[in-house]
């Protein structure tokens, strides 16, 4: 049950203020402001307790987003509610920002309104949001589309209103993972996992009933011990996922008893589940660290790249960050690929390469100059960090099919044109040197 | 100091700035932060040749930076390097960094002082001010110790510009804050007491400031600014408004230095000398003048600025205490100021007048202002203003309006603040004590007090009343009444009941006669309270209530019945239980004639300060409290001498240690009480309220206690504490040690005692050395040293205490250390005590301390002998005693014991050659005795004659006695 929700710029100045129960007072709102947002060390834990009353707050750029509450209230659901409102307010106005908010304040109150009542979040699917909340006005609305709301809002489908029709039965499909890894100097992984999303843009009339099947490793087990054929098909090309979410039109029964993943899914764009993985990762890029002290004046640092996954595949965004010493007065930087350059500013040396391809390797070497200091302190040697986008996901998924029925309408799958795209991502990639 | 030139303006500088100011967030502010750092690291680090001006911008920046709460590891050598620059803004910025951003950096410190040190022989005025300025706002040790030598010399040079002169008085003057240890006295001390003479007033000031707290270490090197002062001060008090141009602030000539002048003065007692005298009064007289005149100006800061110095002449006045004339005109003066509408000045007067209070010339005309405080107790708005009325009330106070005051304190109770609710308690018990002119009076304040705010009155003040109840037969009846009416009212306070439970208990029997107060309505009304009260209170009517069985024989089977109910009997309180099963088997056994024995009315209590004193003492701190015991001792009446205040000095009136005294009570107490209540610490609630240490005062204490309690405990239990009844047979101990210091002392069969022993003049050092004789370890082993009675003023020892266990054949040492501050006749005890095989062994010796130790022999003629033996003729001066030997009579012997008893043997002075003439002079602390003495042996009748001359009567005693036992 929240009792209030507030939203703040960078200054604490407030910009959006929302008190849904009578136990949170005014002076909350300047509580957080000064113990969070003010505070003198910085703030990491995202629950803070101020005088008997919790503060949750997500931070998108520079807006603070603050939910506040003085019950016992399920943290999660408080910070899945949070991350709701802000895809809602990006379904809406598009980034986050102080100008945006500003201009659609309105909006916003408006939108806080329907989706959290009395403190319990409500609906807060966009899909239905937009259905009655619109930028344009209001449209006059007949009686008939006017209890079609009410009935889909509480009724069973809640997420897809009936009726909708379109000339092509479109479908889009996303894999976005990102990966995160930590390695040591010597290359052997300490760490690594893969967090992906399955991303979903439908465009499809009726009710369809959708189902999903991927290269989980139980489904394929399972299957496997069916038909032999299959197993040596696709033997080695499961995955094993620790574990997954779904959006809330997944009917998990199913998926308990049968693990097929089958829903009828919501008009326009939405993500279908979540899922992790720890084993058998494709680590798309391996860094190669060497860090020589020479004298207490100079630094040379010679960082190797290479690129591992098939060569007709290419890697873009490459960025590798190699942080410096903090009294570095002087960096050269020599690169064979891509461009590299010293920023003060952030204290390291950034290196982009626009694209590269797979099974290939490049290098740069730098040398930083040091100014010496009276402090003894030695450098604590951050970890050099990578960013890039390959177009494969690192953890092996594979879609193996995704079907679609709808038994009322005369089209079937075979109508419907299916669009399917793998991106990986770096999540924290680094690198101890 | 030369401005700063527009064309100097750090451009770099403004630009950054201004960009920190416009970031959006932290992160960006921290980018532009690093950015720029690595922008100056690259400079710094980057062409050698950096220019006087990028360096102090950057050093600026770096300054900047640092200012903002991040840290800054370099550019401490840039800095460093400004100092050496020619230009003032640059040598400025090098200075701020090392203010600002100085380590104790061994290799940059003496840089740093290096630099300083240039700057401090440049005959540059300004460079010479921002080094004197650096040491100062750094003020670290190293460079105290590096320059307080050269600062002096520079504040005394005659050609030192004004400007510096100010700022090296300034700068010693921190120095001498920070290491006081550091800052050298020497002849240039009294040049700086010449500098109240300059020209230059900033000089002045500074100076004054420097002298004012010189002068608190020192008083006798700036003894001679006193009339300096004075002077300075008369020209400036006596100088029209205006002449003074820039110190004139306002319209009062130079408040500030006056102010600093006047403090400085209050170091020092009036002036001797009457013409600086006459002067100083003049002055003050001029200032009170100036405090009549109208205001010239409505400015809030000319009526500061002319209280200030008017408040500062006042204390002056006040700390000299010496002119009734301007006493009582600072009187009237702070009288007027009570009523003034600045709540500020109303404090200030009235704290004033505290002081003013206590003087015996001023104290008159404090009091004429009695009813304005009265009024200000009751409706200031601040309460600490209202607290300093209460103050001033009590300090004003004296027969003649103790009433008034009394009833007044007691009025404002009522409403008072919480906060200072019970120092008005003390204040108005103290005042009511004193005071009083008949003691129906002061119970009746008391009672009011206890009714009025009973949670404020804290046991001592109702210790107090009673201690002074039982003392006065005259109120004891009286009291009784009050009590027994005051204790009609339906809800009454715990401590009105205590004090209730006291007294009927006591003389319940004085208003038994009157049939409304017959013994069982007394018992019924203390009975109707007692389960509304804490366990101590009930414990205290148990006590009650055993008593009335004496009193009153009439009653005893109804509080018998009391006794053995149920909720007394099986009470879960165990001191409550043990009252209510031994009073209960008291009652029952004993005979009247027993009972009346036991339960005796209480002995009077020994006299002694009043406990409420000492605590409210300890409320304030010391010296809060106005010592106004002593000078109105005078003004007390004979009625009052049980309550006479004894003495001021605070370390004397410690609050009684409940261990030792509950320990000396367990001892005492322990064959006879086996069947009877002994009293544990909690019973004991009166115990506390003596407050002194000696043993013999506390155990009086304890049968005061006892007698209420349970049966009465004669002396003789007690006796045995006394350390000297069990002191070895030692004198023959001691008589050995007159003329030798080391050697055996005492042994049995358990253990040694050996000694050695140096004396130099009036102090000695004694080592003792333990030793175990037994195979087996002595475990607790402690040792102390007794001096009794007057001894103990006599002597100071110091010993440290030894290991507390011995191991068997081991040998232990202590050193003692001894210091004689007068002449004295007795011995030291050492009290043993140690634990061998689960024995507990004590033993004492007296200590071979003796006068003679403390002998210088001095040589003199015959003639000088025979013309000092003169000087001391005087009958008490001389003693002689005539007695038989008790040794062969052994010429070298007797030499030898001459000499080892301190005094030089003169050879050839006496005609009779076998005659002996010493000399020598007793150390003390405090005086030296000379004396000279004569030993005729008369070997036919072996008899000595030994006559002593010295210039002290007692010392004479002593040592003859002492000498006599030797031959």
């Amino acid at each position: 049950m929240i009792g209030g929700l507030f939203i703040y710029n960078h200054k604490g100045e407030v910009l959006i203020s929302r008190v849904y129960r009578d136990d949170i007072g005014r002076n909350a709102v300047d509580a957080f402001r000064v113990n969070v947002i003010h505070a003198r060390q910085q703030v990491r834990s995202p629950v803070t307790n101020i005088a008997r009353t919790s503060f949750f707050h997500v931070k998108r750029s520079n807006i603070w987003l603050a939910a506040v509450t003085k019950q016992n209230v399920n943290a999660a659901m408080v910070f899945e509610f949070l991350y709701k409102m802000c895809d809602v307010m990006t379904a809406y106005f598009g980034k986050i920002s102080e100008e945006n908010i500003k201009n659609n304040f309105v909006l916003i109150y408006e939108l806080l309104d329907e989706i959290l009542d009395f403190g319990y979040p409500q609906n807060s699917e966009t899909g239905a949001l937009k259905t009655f909340i619109t930028q344009q006005g209001i449209k006059s609305q007949t009686k008939e589309e006017q209890s079609q709301i009410t009935s889909q809002v509480t009724g069973q489908i809640g997420w897809r209103r009936e009726g909708i029709k379109y000339r092509r039965n479109e479908l889009f499909l996303d894999v976005l993972e990102s990966v995160n890894l930590l390695m040591s100097p010597q290359g052997q992984v300490l760490s690594a996992h893969v967090s992906g999303r399955v991303v979903m843009k439908s465009y499809l009339s009726g009710m369809p009933e959708c189902k999903f099947g991927m290269n989980d490793k139980i489904v394929i087990d399972k299957q496997g011990k069916g038909t032999a054929d299959e197993t040596s098909k696709s033997g080695k090309q499961s995955i094993a996922i620790d574990d997954c979410t779904f959006h809330q039109c997944v009917r998990l029964s199913k998926f308990d008893s049968e693990r097929s993943i089958s829903f009828i899914p919501p008009d326009g764009e939405y993500e279908l589940m979540r899922y992790r993985t720890t084993k058998d990762i494709i680590l798309p890029f391996r860094v190669i660290p060497l860090v020589r002290e020479v004298g207490r004046t100079k630094l040379e640092v010679k960082v190797v790249i290479k690129s591992n996954f098939k060569p007709s595949l290419l890697a873009q965004k490459i960025e590798v960050r190699i942080p410096t010493p903090l009294n570095t007065s002087g960096v050269q930087v020599i690169c064979m690929k891509g461009k590299a350059k010293y920023k003060a500013s952030e204290n390291a040396i950034v290196w982009k390469i626009k694209r590269m391809a797979g099974m290939k390797e490049s290098q740069i070497s730098a040398e930083i100059e040091l100014l010496p200091t009276n402090d003894k302190k030695k450098w604590a040697r951050p970890p050099i960090s990578m960013n890039f986008e390959v177009p494969f996901a690192p953890s092996g998924l594979k879609v193996r099919y995704l079907k679609v029925f709808e038994p009322k309408l005369n089209y079937s799958d075979h109508d419907v044109i299916k669009w399917v795209r793998y991106i990986g991502r770096s999540g924290i990639y680094e690198t101890r040197c | 100091m030369p401005a700063v030139s527009k064309g100097d303006g750090m451009r770099g500088l403004a630009v950054f700035i201004s960009d920190i100011r416009n970031c959006k967030s932290k992160e960006a502010e921290i980018k532009r932060i690093n950015k720029e750092l690595a922008n100056i690291r690259s400079k710094f680090k980057g062409d050698k040749a950096l220019d006087g001006y990028s360096k102090k911008k950057y050093v600026c920046k770096l300054l900047f930076i640092f200012l903002l709460g991040h840290d800054i590891d370099f550019g401490h050598m840039e800095a460093v390097n400004l100092l050496s620059s020619n230009r003032y803004t640059e040598k400025q910025i090098g200075y701020l960094f090392i203010s600002v951003l100085v380590n104790s950096n061994s290799e940059l410190i003496r840089l740093i002082n290096n630099g300083i040190k240039n700057d401090l022989a440049s005959r540059n005025p300004t460079f010479m001010n921002l080094a004197l300025h650096c040491i100062a706002n750094v003020g670290s040790r190293e460079m105290a110790e590096a320059f307080t030598a050269d600062i002096p010399k520079i504040l005394v040079a005659g050609d030192t510009m004004d400007s510096v002169k100010q700022s090296a008085a300034l700068c010693l003057l921190r120095l001498n804050r920070t290491s006081p240890d550091l800052v050298p006295m020497g002849e240039w001390t009294s040049r700086v007491v010449h500098l109240l003479n300059d020209q230059h007033l900033g000089v002045v000031t500074a100076a004054t400031s420097l002298i004012t707290t010189l002068a608190q270490k020192n008083p006798e090197e700036f003894k001679t600014s006193v009339s300096l002062a004075v002077s300075r001060l008369s020209r400036i008090v006596t100088s029209a408004s205006t002449d003074l141009q820039d110190y004139t602030y306002y319209f009062v000539p130079a408040p500030w230095l006056s102010v600093k002048l006047l403090r400085l003065l209050q170091c020092y007692p009036p002036p001797e000398e009457g013409a600086v005298r006459g002067r100083l009064t003049e002055c003050l007289e001029t200032i009170l003048n100036k405090a009549q005149e109208p205001p010239k100006s409505k400015k809030v800061q000319h009526s500061n600025a002319k209280n200030a110095v008017l408040f500062e002449a006042i204390s002056l006045i006040i700390h000299h205490d010496s002119e009734p004339n301007l006493l009582v005109r600072a009187c009237n003066q702070l009288g007027q100021f009570l009523q003034h509408r600045e709540t500020n000045l109303r404090y200030l007067a009235l704290e004033s007048m505290c002081t003013l209070a206590s003087s015996e010339f001023s104290h008159e005309a404090v009091k004429t202002h009695i009813e304005t405080v009265i009024n200000a107790l009751k409706t200031e708005r601040d309460v600490s203003v209202r607290q300093r009325a209460v103050d001033l009330l009590y300090a004003m106070c004296d027969r003649s309006n103790a009433q008034q005051i009394v009833a007044e304190m007691l009025n404002y109770l009522e409403t008072a603040d919480y906060s200072i609710r019970e120092e008005i308690v003390l204040k108005v018990a103290i005042l009511a004590e004193k005071y009083a002119v008949d003691y129906t009076w002061y119970v009746d304040t008391i009672l009011n007090l206890i009714r009025i705010a009973g949670d404020y009155v804290s046991e001592e003040v109702w210790y107090r009343v009673i201690q002074i109840v039982i003392n006065r037969d005259d109120v004891q009846g009286y009291s009784a009444k009050t009590v027994f009416e005051a204790l009609q009212a339906p809800a009454c306070h715990e401590n009105l009941v205590k004090v209730g439970g006291y007294i009927l208990g006591e003389f319940g029997n004085l208003i038994a006669g009157d049939p409304r107060s017959s013994p069982l309505i007394q018992f019924n009304l203390l009975h109707s309270k007692f389960h509304l009260c804490s366990v101590p209170t009930r414990a205290l009517l148990l006590s009650t209530y055993i008593k009335f069985v004496n009193l009153f024989p009439e009653i005893k089977a109804t509080i018998q019945d009391v006794l053995r109910s149920d909720s007394q009997l099986r009470n879960a309180d165990v001191e409550l239980q043990q009252r209510a099963v031994e009073y209960l088997r008291l009652s029952c056994i004993a005979s009247t004639d027993i009972l009346a024995t036991v339960l005796e009315e209480m002995p009077p209590f020994p006299e002694r300060e009043s406990s409420i004193l000492t605590k409210l003492k300890k409320k304030k701190g010391p010296g809060k409290v106005p010592d106004m015991e002593e000078t109105k001792k005078e003004r007390n009446s004979d009625m009052n001498g049980s309550t006479e205040p004894v003495s001021v000095n605070s370390s004397a009136v410690t609050m009684s240690t409940p261990s030792t005294s509950t320990d000396l009570l367990g001892l005492g107490l322990a064959p006879v009480l086996n069947s009877v209540a002994p009293a544990s610490a909690g019973g004991s609630l009166l115990v506390d309220v003596f407050s002194d240490n000696s043993p013999a005062v506390a155990s009086l204490a304890h049968t005061a206690e006892e007698n209420f309690s349970s049966p009465r405990i004669g002396s003789a239990d007690v006796v045995s504490d006394d350390p000297a009844a069990a002191v070895h047979d030692a004198d023959e101990l001691v008589n050995k040690f007159v003329c030798k210091n080391n050697g055996v002392l005492f042994e049995n069969q358990l253990m040694q005692i050996g000694l050695k022993s140096e004396f130099r003049q009036n102090l000695g050092r004694m080592y003792i050395f333990y030793g175990n004789k037994t195979s087996t370890q002595f475990l607790s082993f402690s040792t102390a040293v007794i001096c009794q009675d007057a001894l103990k003023t006599q002597l100071n020892i110091q010993t440290k205490q030894v290991d507390p266990a011995v191991d068997g054949g081991a040998q232990v040492q202590q050193i003692l250390n001894i210091e004689c501050v007068s002449d004295f006749m007795e011995a030291p005890i050492l009290n043993i005590q140690f634990r061998y095989g689960g024995a507990l062994q004590n033993m004492s010796v007296k200590l071979p301390v003796t006068l003679n130790k403390f002998f210088q022999p001095t040589e003199m003629t015959s003639q000088d002998f025979f013309q000092r033996w003169k000087q001391l003729s005087i009958p008490q001066q001389e003693v002689q005693k005539i007695f038989k030997a008790k040794h062969p009579m052994d010429t070298e012997v007797t030499k030898a014991k001459i000499i080892g008893f301190g005094v030089a043997l003169l050879d050839m002075v006496d005609p009779n050659p076998s005659n002996f003439t010493g000399a020598g002079v007793i150390h003390t602390k405090n005086i030296q005795v000379g004396c000279l003495l004569r030993l005729e042996p008369n070997t036919q009748a072996q008899m000595y004659r030994l006559t002593l001359r010295t210039s002290r009567e007692t010392v004479s005693q002593r040592l003859c006695e002492l000498l006599s036992e030797q031959f």
